[in-house]
C-alpha cells in the first residue's frame, strides 16, 4: 500500500511541477511560525517558502467519495511535513493555543460539487481540539450560511460545539478597512471571532482572475467583492490581503485540492473537475497560489487547453502580491520548495 | 466639486421613437435641465419597520434581468451598462445586485427597497421640475460605479442581502406615493441603473395611478437600456462627477491612489464642460455646481471652497449658459432661478424648499421670456 501510494504521489508531483525542486517529507522541514505576519516567516534572506503537496491516490473509496480516515491521514502527513513535528497534534499546537479563537475560512461558492470538503474541515477541527482549542472557539465560516449548507456543512451557533455560520448571521464592521485600492467592511467573524485565521480554500480556475486559491479566498471576508473583479482582480487581491486585520491573523493555508477545477470556474462544472486527491499547505499564500496555478496549468495542458496567459487571464495578482510594495510571499520558483508528503 | 445633468420631460410620450444618446439628452434637456449632485440625499427607511431584507435567495426579489446576453459555458454578458461584465455561473456583476444562476442572469433587487423617503424635489436637485413639490423617493442596494466620495456608500456599495430592506412591489410604491400626496416617484440615493427592471415596473404602476416618475442617475448605461428604462421617466437627472476622463477612471470606478495627488477644480475643465453643454444641449440647460463634502474614501479632502464654486459659475455664465446654479451651499443666491433676459428672480429657494415661484405659463411674468421646465402639475 505504502509503495503504491508513494510511487503515485511522486509521479504526480513530478508531472505537476516538472523542473521544480522537490523535497521529500521531512527533508528541510522547518518549524511552523506563530503569530507574526507571513512575510516575516518567508522573507528571510535566502530562505525558501515551503509548499507541502500531500497526495493520496487512494483517497477515495469505491463510490469515489473521499474517505474520512484517509483524508485525516493526508492532513496529518501534510501538517507533519510543514511543521517538522513527528506528531500532527504537535503541529497544531504550534499554530494555535488554548484560549485563542480559530477561524477556518472555507470556500463554498461552488456548492457541494466544488467547495471545501466537509471531511477535511472535520479533520482540522478534530486536531485543533486535540491541540487544546475549545470547540466553541473554532468557527467554520464563509460569506453566507445558505452557501455553507449547500456545500454540506451543518450550521451551528452557540453552545459548546464547533461553530459554523456565515457572515450574514453577524454582519460586517461599520467602519471601512482600507489599503491601496481596497476599501471594504470586514466580516465580524474575522474581526471578533478569529484571532487565528486558517485559510481553507479550493483549487479552482477562475474565469476572470485566472485562478482562485488562497489569496483570492479573502474576497469572502469583505462586503463588496464585486467591486474588485475588474482587471483580473489585480491589484485588488494583493491589496486586500495587506489589510492588517487579515495579515496579522493569517497563520496557515490548507488548500483543498481533493477535487479541483481547471476550466470554467469558479462555479461547479463537473466536466472540468478532476480528482487531484491532494492538499496544498503553506504559510506563504503567494507561493501556494503560484504552485496551485502551475497544477492547474499542467492539467489544462493535459486536456489540450490553452494556458491562462494565452487566454489573457493569467493571475497577475500573484506577482503583485510578491512585489516590493506588498511582500506577502514569493512567486519565484527558485525560492519555493515544494515538499511532497 | 461634482456635477451632473438634470434631464426633464424626456420622451415618455415619444417612447416609440428611437433616439440616439445625444438626441435623448438634447430632447430631454430642451425643456430644462441642471447639473448637480445627489449627495445631499440622506436615505432612510421612511415606512415600515426596516425589517431585514432576508437571504440572498429570497424569491420575492429575484426576477430575470432584462439586459443581458447568454454565452457558452453558462456565462452571461451583461448589457445594462458599458462595463459589459462577463459573469460566470454563481457570480455577480460589478454592481453586486445581478447574479448568474446556471446561465440565467437575475436581478436580486426587484421591489427590494432599502431606502424610502418623502423628499422635496429640490433635494434631488431638480430645479426646473415642479418647484416646491415632494417626491416619494426610493432606492435599492447597489451601484455600477464606486465613487470614492459617495455620500450613500453604505447602501450603494453593499450587496442587497447585507442591508435591511422592505418588499415594495410596484403597485405598492404607487399606493404609498398617493397616500403621501406625492405627484412624483423618484428613483435615487444609490444608482437606479442597476434596478432598471424595478424602476420600469414602478413607473408603469405610477403612471397608471397618475403619478410621474423621475430618476437621479449617473447615466452610465447602454443605449438600449437607457431608452427602454429611462424612456419611461418624466424627468431624468444625470450626475456628472467630473468632465475629466481620468477622473472617472480613477475616482469613480478605478484606482484611488493616483487621484489623491491630482484632484483639482480647473478653469479649463469648467470651461470645456460649459462649452460642451451649450454646443450639444443648448444654453437653456441648467447647470449645477455642487459643493463636495468629504465622505467614504475621500474623508481626508476638504470641502469645495465657495469661491471655487462661484468661479465655476462665472465661467459657465460667461460661456453663455442661462441657468447656472450652486448647490449644497444654503442661502447662496445662486440657488435661485433668474430670468435670463430681465434678470428678475423667478424662483426663490430656501434650503430644499421653493419659498416663491413666480413663473406663469412657462414664462417670466415680468418680460414674458419663456423659461424651460415643468412648472405646474
Amino acid at each position: 500500500m505504502k509503495t503504491v501510494r508513494n510511487g503515485s504521489r511522486r509521479d504526480f508531483l513530478r508531472q505537476s511541477f516538472a523542473g521544480a525542486a522537490l523535497l521529500c517529507a521531512g527533508g528541510g522541514a522547518g518549524a511552523l511560525a506563530g503569530a507574526e505576519p507571513v512575510a516575516a516567516k518567508s522573507g528571510a534572506a535566502g530562505a525558501k517558502s515551503r509548499v507541502v503537496v500531500a497526495h493520496d491516490e487512494l483517497l477515495r473509496g469505491a463510490d469515489s467519495k473521499v474517505d474520512s480516515g484517509r483524508i485525516q491521514a493526508l492532513l496529518d502527513r501534510a501538517m507533519q511535513a510543514i511543521s517538522g513535528r513527528e506528531h500532527p497534534v504537535e503541529a497544531w499546537k504550534a499554530l494555535a493555543s488554548p484560549g485563542e479563537t480559530v477561524g477556518l475560512k472555507v470556500n463554498t461558492l461552488g456548492g457541494r460539487g466544488i467547495s471545501t470538503n466537509v471531511l477535511l474541515v472535520a479533520a482540522i477541527c478534530e486536531r485543533l481540539q486535540q491541540a487544546g482549542v475549545r470547540p466553541s472557539d473554532i468557527t467554520v465560516w464563509d460569506r453566507d450560511s445558505s452557501e455553507l449548507e449547500r456545500a454540506g456543512f451543518h450550521l451551528a451557533m452557540g453552545g459548546e460545539r464547533v461553530q459554523c455560520y456565515g457572515t450574514d448571521r453577524v454582519g460586517y464592521e461599520e467602519n471601512l478597512a482600507a489599503w491601496g485600492n481596497v476599501g471594504s467592511r470586514l466580516s465580524k467573524i474575522l474581526t471578533q471571532r478569529t484571532s487565528v485565521l486558517i485559510n481553507v480554500p479550493v483549487l479552482k480556475d477562475h474565469d476572470g482572475a485566472g485562478v482562485t486559491i488562497a489569496l483570492k479566498n479573502m474576497y469572502g471576508v469583505i462586503h463588496n467583492p464585486n467591486k474588485y473583479h475588474p482587471d483580473g482582480c489585480n491589484p485588488y487581491v494583493a491589496d486586500l490581503n495587506m489589510l492588517p486585520e487579515i495579515r496579522t491573523r493569517m497563520r496557515l493555508t490548507i488548500c483543498d485540492a481533493t477535487t479541483a477545477i481547471y476550466q470554467g470556474g469558479p462555479g461547479y462544472k463537473p466536466e472540468h473537475c478532476w480528482n487531484a486527491n491532494s492538499l496544498l499547505v503553506s504559510q506563504d499564500p503567494v507561493a501556494l497560489d503560484h504552485t496551485g496555478w502551475q497544477m492547474i496549468e499542467h492539467k489544462r495542458a493535459d486536456k489540450g487547453l490553452k494556458t491562462l496567459e494565452a487566454e489573457m487571464r493569467a493571475p497577475r495578482y500573484i506577482a503583485t502580491a510578491a512585489d516590493g510594495e506588498h511582500k506577502l510571499g514569493t512567486n519565484d520558483p527558485k525560492r519555493i520548495a515544494i515538499v511532497e508528503a | 466639486m461634482l456635477c451632473g445633468l438634470e434631464v426633464q420631460e424626456i420622451a415618455r410620450n415619444q417612447a416609440g421613437n428611437p433616439l440616439d444618446r445625444r438626441s435623448f439628452l438634447k430632447c430631454a434637456l430642451a425643456s430644462g435641465a441642471a447639473i448637480g449632485i445627489s449627495g445631499a440625499a440622506q436615505p432612510a427607511a421612511g415606512m415600515g419597520s426596516g425589517a431585514a431584507s432576508g437571504t440572498q435567495d429570497d424569491a420575492r426579489f429575484i426576477v430575470e434581468a432584462k439586459f443581458y446576453q447568454k454565452l457558452a459555458e453558462r456565462k452571461i454578458k451583461c448589457k445594462l451598462c458599458p462595463r459589459e461584465c462577463t459573469v460566470g455561473d454563481k457570480e455577480r456583476g460589478y454592481c453586486g445586485v445581478r447574479e448568474n444562476r446556471g446561465g440565467v442572469y437575475y436581478t436580486l433587487v426587484h421591489s427590494r427597497v432599502c431606502a424610502a423617503h418623502v423628499d422635496p424635489v429640490e433635494k434631488k436637485p431638480l430645479f426646473h421640475y415642479l418647484p416646491g413639490s415632494i417626491a416619494f423617493s426610493l432606492a435599492t442596494a447597489g451601484c455600477n460605479v464606486n465613487c470614492k466620495f459617495c455620500q450613500n456608500w453604505d447602501i450603494s456599495q453593499s450587496r442587497p442581502e447585507q442591508i435591511p430592506a422592505e418588499y415594495l412591489p410596484p403597485q405598492r410604491v404607487a399606493e404609498i406615493a398617493k397616500q403621501y400626496n406625492c405627484p412624483t416617484i423618484a428613483y435615487t440615493y444609490s444608482e437606479p441603473v442597476i434596478f432598471s427592471e424595478f424602476l420600469m415596473d414602478a413607473a408603469d404602476a405610477g403612471h397608471a395611478a397618475g403619478i410621474r416618475s423621475i430618476v437621479v442617475s449617473n447615466g452610465y448605461m447602454q443605449e438600449e437600456a437607457l431608452k427602454t428604462a429611462y424612456g419611461k421617466m418624466d424627468a431624468v437627472k444625470i450626475d456628472l462627477k467630473s468632465f475629466s476622463e481620468s477622473y472617472y477612471r480613477q475616482v469613480v470606478t478605478g484606482q484611488l491612489k493616483p487621484v489623491l495627488n491630482s484632484l483639482n477644480d480647473s478653469d479649463e475643465e469648467f470651461r470645456e464642460l460649459a462649452q460642451w453643454v451649450k454646443a450639444n444641449l443648448g444654453p437653456d440647460v441648467p447647470l449645477h455646481f455642487t459643493q463636495f463634502h468629504p465622505e467614504y474614501l475621500l474623508k481626508n479632502l476638504p470641502i469645495t471652497p465657495v469661491p471655487t464654486l462661484e468661479r465655476a459659475k462665472a465661467i459657465a455664465d460667461a460661456e453663455g449658459l442661462h441657468y447656472v446654479y450652486i448647490g449644497n451651499v444654503p442661502g447662496h443666491p445662486a440657488q435661485n432661478t433668474y430670468c435670463p433676459k430681465c434678470r428678475k428672480m423667478l424662483v426663490e429657494r430656501v434650503g430644499f424648499t421653493a419659498s416663491q415661484m413666480l413663473i406663469r405659463k412657462n414664462c417670466c411674468p415680468f418680460c414674458q421670456h419663456p423659461i424651460p421646465g415643468i412648472w405646474h402639475v
